[in-house]
């Protein structure tokens, strides 16, 4: 078995030619998936490579280093419209997990109950994705295309996540429902982020975790939503069908349950978010 | 893992460090295993458990998810580095106020928290909550962490040396075992190794039920170099079945050819540490067929499905009966009657502490060190099996990190013991967290079915209830269960007429064994849930209703047996006024419509401690060394609950001498004799008793000696004993007297054994000498859209007798209903599906609410001091008072435990729709 821990990204993405290597980043999952058993593959560990840490905000974008952990996360000052990627990664794991476990790491792990995903896909996130041949952006929710599958190549790594400004407008709210208070894989999660106009929603992002093979962005809903005012959210949301999710009978809650739950979840995190938006408002 | 490559240097607990390590080594094996630094505990090596926390940079991380190689000029602190040549406030709150119990998770605990206050000296209780969210504890139920944590400078236990000689019981001494607890220094299972000893690792069985043959063993060890042997059945020298009740032992150290349930070890592999370690396990030679296999009772009962054991006809394991009266009379000429059913599931114990430990050859003696509940349960079935004499096996416990029934069972015992018998080198076994969930004993599912009845008077007039145990693949202790079940299933309560039969089944599930409550706090769910039901239809109230028919002195039970020292009307009347307050406020906050629906319920708990209708001695010896130390060999194993510190203080009192002189002599079989197992609630009132009468022997030597009557007074003073009588005072050189057989100046050795009797055919006789009592009030809040629930508070009033230790009693009964909180709302093992922390869940520190503990003590005639016992009756009432309050808050009844979102939301729609 071969070990790699570059320094420099051309380094990583040279290797990341020669063969198939497993992607060591902030290990929450690396380790939990090798269990007792020995390990059986190579390894390239990028926690050599600086450039890949922190968030930046370029004029387009905000950019999250594929090395950014979620402690990062909570602790940048970004736009209320990240508040339910703060509140997400409060519920990750523990405070133990949100100190190494990385944003990015979340996403390539392609978990139907990754906490990221939901509010990364109402911020209409992107992936970078970079080989030795160049770099490539895909949105997230054509990286993550099943349970536990990613459209990186074998060559490829993660090296950011993208989030237009374009849809940094509004607040946001995040709901993860889970049976206990702490450590949760959640039954189901729902992220929203709304511009409101008025009294009104100007423009709606919702997506659901958890209710299918990969987390959705309900955009029946969301186009449902536009022009509608508060007291017409939960009947509006009642009134939806949620054709985007396809849940199953697990453990943790059966499919009926999570039909049921994911509406009623998706209404407190639109008014967590409607909310949000109003201190804002206020606040501007 | 790959061989050691990287040279890494950083900074531990503020020494500068170099050291080999290989690149993804975890932070938590290079702590242990080239450091030394063993306060770090491996609980799960997933992130799950958090036992492992370290501070990296000053940032809290599990230590088992951390690479070595970016640990390269970094600074890391562990518990080892919490105190600076003294304890430091924070460890010294922990000990005080009673926040470690066993110990394993304290470490992680400790870390996290000083992290914590480094950052924020007076964090709130959500604050606290917040940081220790990521560290799973199954003992103390996380209140007095809590406390520990907001309160480090607030004192509550006292010192050993400040405790009034004489005065030991009712006192509360911080445990005498804590310290280690809180500084790192405890061993535990994992935490020693000889350093040429063998790994062993274990082929299980990865089928339900299957034949199996194992191929080429030779050609194995040839193709891995470092793997030294494989042992098969075909190599137990003894007789390779083992059981902790001797007329049902039934299980095969490694299967003989057929596996019975997944999990089932089949075969040993020896090797050095760096070979198993790096062992692919498929590449042993084995071939499988799966046969047809039973999960359930019914599918065990089923049409053509053969006897997993012959001679147990339909799978039947056992089935334990009581009877009394005439009960279907009683039911059917009953003012009101009510009938229901319940199903509870598989209930993992989730220990920290996967079992680990080891084996040696001493000359010709095995010795084993590993952690355990039953250490000479151990030597015995040890010894059977590897055909040793029991004198030829020495069962050195090791701490303990919580068993709560299940290691009560032999494990790893005679496997390590198998190979250093065979090869004659020491032999090493640290359970997985996987194999310590997959291979262990768990609490029995039941499915439950009773009919209870009662007068116009509102007294209840009788009872019939029926219970299947699915008891798994082996016994263990599925005949306990099958018997203790139908002697409590009526509750505290006067049930003249009624009839209780309990069965144990066998399925190919995982064994059922023991956890606390061996099989009483799922009959409790059923009958208590009924007595909402029947008070509701007699329009009572229902605490009222409870208080009427609970059991006094002079009653009998449903055995026949004559009761005095009844505690269970006090624990229920202590609660009225909570109950009334908890009304008045369910009242109002449900008079707001709204999506959450507060409720509040009430059930009790009644419990024999120790064995049940069978011999159940303890033997405590005590003696004084010529240097004036008294040693006492105590060994009812302390797994956290406190018997260390229990016992020791009821000897005190019974020999007049002081607790600080007391110095304690573990379960060693080779030092201290037979206290018994750690189990059914027995230590403070079996061993405790046995500790008083060794103490008050040892006492009437001094004082025969020393010629003085039984009023007199015993100090120790710089090697002599110092009695005085009046005016008189006497002064005995220990040095000058002889010492006796065992080494000592003075010493005693005294033993008790509970005066029970066999039942009959009915079930009628005295099976327990002593029963504990407790009732449970709790309030809590149900959201109707989503079926989740929020406890609100927990008032437990528990009726102990006499409070030994009123500090370590508070301890037992929020550990107790935090493990009840998790029987009702969350724990529920699916066999094959739910083997780790994160899927199996157990209630974390934001789980179990406020909890206000009141103690009740009505003497037992019979206890040391008056006390009973408790460490199990404390979880019996909390999973069906929280069923009741959520009945009371929404109207529907969860059939099935654990009460999931999922399930309370199914009752709330499928009443909706009528």
């Amino acid at each position: 078995m071969d070990y790699a821990r570059p320094t420099e990204l051309e380094e990583a993405l040279g290797l990341l030619c020669t063969k198939r290597w497993s992607i060591l980043a902030g290990g929450t999952d690396f380790y939990p998936a090798l269990g007792a058993g020995p390990l059986r593959s190579d390894v390239l560990d990028i926690n050599g490579l600086s450039a890949l840490s922190g968030i930046e905000e370029t004029e387009t974008h905000f950019v999250i280093g594929a090395r950014t952990s979620w402690s990062a996360v909570i602790g940048a000052a970004l736009p209320p419209a990240f508040d339910m990627l703060k509140q997400a990664a409060r519920e990750v794991g523990s405070v133990q997990i949100q100190n190494t476990a990385t944003v990015a790491g979340n996403l390539c792990n392609a978990s139907p109950a990754a906490d990221g995903v939901p509010p990364l896909l109402a911020l209409d996130a992107e992936v970078e994705l970079r080989s030795a041949k160049g770099a490539r952006h895909l949105p997230l929710s054509a990286f993550i295309l099943g349970n536990r599958k990613t459209a990186r190549a074998d060559d490829e790594l993660l090296t950011a996540i993208r989030v237009p400004k374009a849809a940094t407008r509004g607040a946001s709210g995040f709901v993860k429902l889970g049976a206990r208070r702490y450590l949760v894989i959640s039954i189901a999660m729902a992220a929203a982020r709304v511009v409101p106009e008025g009294g009104r929603i100007a423009k709606a992002a919702i997506s659901v975790g958890s209710c299918s093979a990969v987390a959705q962005r309900l955009s029946g809903l969301e186009a449902r939503l536009e022009g509608v005012e508060r007291p017409e959210l939960r009947r509006t949301v009642m009134d939806y069908a949620f054709p985007e999710l396809s849940p199953i009978d697990d453990v943790r809650g059966t499919a009926a349950y999570r039909r049921e739950a994911a509406r009623e979840i998706v209404i407190r995190a639109l008014e967590q978010a409607w909310q949000g938006a109003g201190r804002s408002e206020v606040a501007a | 893992m790959s061989g050691k490559s990287l040279s890494l240097s950083l900074e531990v607990n503020g020494k500068s460090i170099v050291t080999e390590v290989s690149p993804l080594q975890r932070l938590s094996s290079v702590l242990r295993d080239e450091l030394g630094l063993t306060g770090t505990k491996v609980g799960c090596d997933a992130g799950d458990c958090g036992a492992c926390s370290v501070m990296v940079d000053g940032a809290v991380v599990c230590a088992c998810l951390v690479p070595a190689a970016g640990l390269s000029g970094k600074s890391v602190r562990t518990v080892e580095g919490l105190s600076n040549g003294s304890l430091s406030a924070l460890q010294e709150s922990f000990l005080r106020h009673g926040a470690a119990q066993c110990g394993i998770c304290t470490p992680g605990v400790l870390v996290s928290a000083a992290a914590l206050l480094e950052q924020n000296p007076t964090p709130s209780e959500t604050e606290v909550q917040d940081a220790l969210g990521g560290v799973l504890c199954r003992c103390t139920g996380y209140r007095k962490i809590i406390e520990a944590v907001m309160n480090a400078n607030r004192s509550v236990g006292v010192d050993a040396s400040m405790v009034e000689q004489g005065h030991a019981v009712g006192a509360s001494p911080i445990r005498l075992d804590g310290e280690r607890k809180v500084n790192g220094t405890e061993i535990f299972g994992a935490d020693e190794r000889p350093a040429d000893a063998l790994s062993v690792a274990v082929v299980r069985s990865p089928h339900w039920h299957a034949d199996f043959e194992i191929g080429d063993t030779e050609a194995f060890i040839a193709a891995h170099p470092g793997i030294v042997a494989v042992f098969t059945a075909a190599d137990i020298p003894g007789e390779n079945r083992f059981g902790v009740i001797p007329p049902f032992a039934d299980q095969p150290a490694l299967a003989e050819g057929r596996a019975r349930f997944r999990g089932e070890a089949v075969a040993l592999i020896a090797g050095e540490r760096g070979a198993i370690e790096a062992l692919d396990m498929d590449a042993f030679p084995i071939r499988w067929q799966e046969l047809p296999h039973a999960l359930t009772p019914d599918e065990a009962r089923r049409e053509g499905f053969a006897d997993l054991h012959e001679g147990r006809a339909g799978n039947e394991l056992t089935r334990g009966f009581v009877e009394c009266g005439d009960p279907e009379g009683a039911l059917s000429k009953a003012f009101v009657s009510v009938s229901g059913e319940i199903e509870t599931s598989y209930v993992e114990h989730a220990y920290i502490e996967p079992e680990a430990g080891y084996a040696m050859m001493d000359g010709d003696m095995l010795v084993i060190k590993a952690c355990t509940q039953a250490p000479y349960m151990d030597r015995d079935d040890t010894a059977k099996v590897l055909g040793l004499p029991p004198e030829k096996v020495r069962i050195v416990p090791l701490a303990t990190g919580g068993g709560f029934g299940s290691k009560l069972d032999v494990s790893l015992q005679p496997l390590v013991g198998l190979v250093a018998l065979k090869t004659g080198r020491p032999a090493a076994i640290v359970y997985t967290r996987g194999d310590s969930m997959r291979s262990t004993t768990k609490r029995h599912p039941a499915t439950m079915r009773a009919s209870i009845a009662a007068d116009e008077a509102g007294r209840v007039t009788g009872m019939v209830f029926e219970g299947d145990f699915n008891t798994g693949a082996y016994a263990s202790w599925g005949p306990t269960v099958a018997n203790r079940v139908p002697v409590h299933a009526s509750g505290p309560y006067r049930t003249p007429n009624y009839r209780a039969t309990g069965r144990a089944i066998h399925t190919n599930g995982p064994i059922s064994g023991a956890f606390r409550g061996f099989g009483v706090p799922q009959a409790t769910i059923m009958q208590e849930t009924l007595y909402d039901r029947l008070a509701e239809k007699l329009g009572r109230d229902r605490l009222e209703f409870r208080i009427e028919n609970a059991l006094a002195d002079g009653d009998r039970t449903t055995c026949g047996q004559v009761l005095s020292g009844v505690g269970i009307r006090q624990c229920l009347e202590a609660l009225k006024p909570h109950w009334a307050r908890a009304q008045g406020e369910a009242e109002k906050a449900n008079a707001r419509e709204g999506r959450v629906r507060r409720g509040i319920g009430v059930a009790s708990c009644w419990y024999g401690c120790g064995n049940t209708a069978l011999p159940n001695p303890s033997t405590i010896r005590v003696g004084i060394t010529a240097s004036g130390a008294v040693m006492l060999h105590q060994g009812a194993v302390d797994i956290g609950q406190g018997s260390n510190t229990v016992v020791t203080q009821i000897c005190a009192d019974a020999s007049g001498l002081p607790l600080s002189a007391f110095q304690l002599v573990g379960g060693d079989t080779g030092l201290t004799p037979d206290a018994g197992k750690t189990s059914a609630s027995r230590q403070t009132y079996v061993t405790g008793k046995a500790a008083e009468k060794a103490g008050r022997a040892l006492r009437e030597k001094i004082l025969r000696f020393a010629n003085v009557s039984e009023g007199a007074a015993i100090a120790l003073e710089d090697g002599a004993l110092v009695i005085s009588e009046g005016t008189e005072r006497r002064r005995v050189a220990l040095s000058d007297i002889e010492a006796d057989a065992h080494g000592y100046a003075f010493s005693a050795e005294e033993t008790y054994d509970p005066p029970t009797t066999a039942l009959d055919e009915k079930g009628q006789g005295v099976p327990y000498a002593v029963y504990g009592y407790g009732a449970q009030l709790v309030e809590l809040e149900v959201d109707t859209t989503l079926g989740t629930v929020r406890l609100l508070k927990i008032t437990a009033a528990h009726d102990v007798g006499r409070a030994i230790n009123p500090l370590l009693v508070e301890g037992q009964i929020e550990g107790g209903i935090a493990q009840g909180i998790g029987l009702a709302l969350m724990e529920e093992y699916v066999p094959g599906r739910t083997e780790n922390l994160h899927d199996y869940l157990i209630p974390t520190i934001g789980d179990v609410p406020p909890i206000e503990t009141i103690l009740v003590e009505v003497p037992d005639p019979e206890g040391p001091f008056g006390a009973k016992g408790l460490g199990e009756h404390v979880l019996i009432p909390t999973a069906p008072a929280i069923l009741n309050a959520i009945r009371h808050a929404v109207g529907v009844e969860v059939t099935k435990v654990p009460a999931t979102p999922s399930r309370i939301l199914a009752a709330i729609r499928a009443r909706e729709n009528g």
